[in-house]
């Protein structure tokens, strides 16, 4: 079993789970945030490559994390689940995010831009959203179930969460003027949807694998 | 899950022409639980009626009735975390549209006018859109973002803007747990609201304490989720709600009042106009501002009763 403590955001408890203790401490941490209807993985994935400790969360309504009652989901929300984990952990860290998660990364990254020390955007669920343009209206209710998670809310609301391309790239530049870091962004997407495409065209966007990713945000110094 | 608890109608205080709903109901939205108010005959043809953001049905107990008094029955709800509906664990426009839908559910499988103010103007404008086959006619009063705050700011004042609604958003979310609403006596939070709402009376302000706040032993509290605020961030534009417009095939008429103010979104029947689908006219009201309904509800309840006629 891996550790899994509980820390709080709002009316929700989300888990964070200890994938690897770091053996040594110079080595910053690096948090998995994973895609939508995805939980932290149980052991640390065969193509994550990283010096150090390995944390997970999960989002609200996903793994261990409290499922919410009538939905209400926005990828905001869920940068509010990261900045919970940040403020609760204090330390740097790398952030490796899947799908939805790499959206998030980019924003919890832009709004930590110290403790941040490099986001990774890989494929996974839930990268696309919901375009760059609000789609028609649509009320759909998914059946109600027994609590369990993913929340269907979740994985219906956040499928349709809209993603302007000028939006994501105001947040990159604010990122970029304010990290310390030459590229605190790097994108690994083989899929590229209009915010990801937005987000590697701007200045201090790297580009290539995730171990590539991994490799050059493992090298970079903590805050001084 | 938390409960507000609920007002009885002795409480409310004394105010010229305000009368609580004839009946009180509940509604579960996907487990959330909201408090639906009606006012008017019970097989009268049905009326949807939406409030504000930060509002809740009591701010209709003058405009209500009167559009009950010529033969409808107006059903309104207090939306997900405002008055006595239930605190909800998250709040979205998604979740406002289906907690709609599910009161819309509740009253039949007719059509019926939907008529709503501010954030309810604008919820009945994606209604509309949503369920065309339960719309018979739209009343928008003052619920027509057309442009944002900051569309006559520079580009690097519009930034450096965003930055800070992300920091302070996030700073608020981490001060949610566990918090409540100052206290206060009537007069006092009568008081704070009429900062926001400096043209509404204070005898009405203090009358929406009386029906929209609770009293316990340290003083006044009002019944909204003290974890929600005003805006956010996020990728939202006002100009998406605009878009709604042109495709609606009822009748719509859109109320403005034409006194600028700071809870408003300042819109023009000019920035409409390109919007209207064809039949739609816009009505303005003069010496009255965006709570339109309450500074001027004759007015306002005769401009829609001829309307829907």
């Amino acid at each position: 079993m891996i550790p899994t403590r509980m820390i709080r955001h709002n009316r929700i408890d989300l888990a964070v789970h200890e994938l690897r203790q770091g053996a040594d401490d110079c080595t910053r941490t690096l948090l998995l945030l994973h895609g939508l209807g995805e939980q932290t993985p149980s052991e640390i994935p065969s193509w994550v490559d990283w010096p150090g400790a390995v944390v997970g969360l999960d989002f609200t309504g996903h793994g261990e994390s409290t499922v919410p009652v009538g939905g209400g989901y926005t990828s905001e929300i869920l940068v509010g689940d990261v900045d919970a984990f940040l403020q609760d952990y204090e330390e740097p860290v790398t952030i490796l995010g899947r799908g939805l998660g790499g959206y998030v990364a980019m924003l919890a990254a832009t709004a930590h831009p110290e403790q941040v020390r490099g986001a990774v955007i890989a494929d996974g669920p839930g990268l696309a959203g919901g375009g760059i343009h609000p789609g028609s209206v649509a009320l759909v209710s998914p059946a109600l179930h027994t609590g369990g998670s993913p929340d269907p809310f979740a994985l219906l609301e956040l499928s349709r969460d809209v993603r302007p391309p000028g939006y994501v790239q105001r947040f990159v530049g604010f990122l970029q003027e304010e990290s310390d870091l030459d590229t605190p962004l790097f994108v690994s997407t083989k899929v590229r949807p209009a915010w990801v495409e937005a987000v590697a065209g701007s200045p201090g966007v790297g580009q290539g694998s995730v171990a590539e990713g991994l490799v050059l945000f493992a090298s970079v110094p903590d805050p001084a | 899950m938390i409960d507000p608890g609920g007002t009885t109608t002795e409480q409310a205080a004394a105010y010229e022409g305000a009368h609580r709903p004839w009946r009180r109901r509940e509604v579960t939205s996907d487990g959330v639980r909201l408090a639906v108010s009606e006012w008017g005959e019970p097989d009268a043809p049905a009326l949807l009626l939406a409030h504000g953001g930060f509002d809740f049905t009591g701010t209709f107990d003058v405009f209500a009735p009167m559009i009950a008094e010529d033969g409808w029955r107006v059903v309104s709800w207090d939306q997900r975390g405002h008055g006595d509906s239930a605190r909800a664990h998250l709040y979205s426009w998604q979740a406002d549209l289906r907690d709609a839908a599910a009161v819309i559910d509740s009253i039949g499988d007719r059509s019926m006018p939907f008529v709503g103010h501010s954030k309810g103007g604008n919820l009945v404008l994606h209604l509309a859109n949503a369920m065309p086959h339960r719309i018979s006619a739209l009343v928008n009063i003052d619920g027509l973002p057309s442009h944002g705050v900051m569309s006559d700011v520079s580009e690097h004042e519009q930034a450096k803007w965003v930055r800070q609604e992300l920091d302070d958003w996030l700073a608020h979310r981490r001060t949610l747990e566990s918090k409540q609403r100052r206290p206060g006596t009537i007069d006092e939070l009568a008081g704070r609201r009429g900062k926001m709402n400096p043209r509404l009376s204070p005898d009405w302000l203090r009358y929406l304490v009386t029906v929209g706040a609770l009293e316990s032993e340290d003083g006044w509290r009002w019944k909204i989720d003290p974890t929600m605020r005003m805006g956010g961030f996020g990728p939202w534009r006002p100009e998406w709600s605009l878009l709604q417009l042109p495709a609606i095939a009822v009748p719509v008429l859109g109320i403005l009042g034409l006194e600028l103010e700071v809870m408003g979104w300042g819109t023009r029947p000019s920035d409409i106009d390109p919007y209207l689908p064809p039949g739609g006219r816009i009505e303005t009201v003069e010496g009255a501002g965006h709570f339109v309904h309450i500074e001027a509800p004759r007015t306002v309840a005769d401009m829609t009763l001829e309307f829907l006629q």
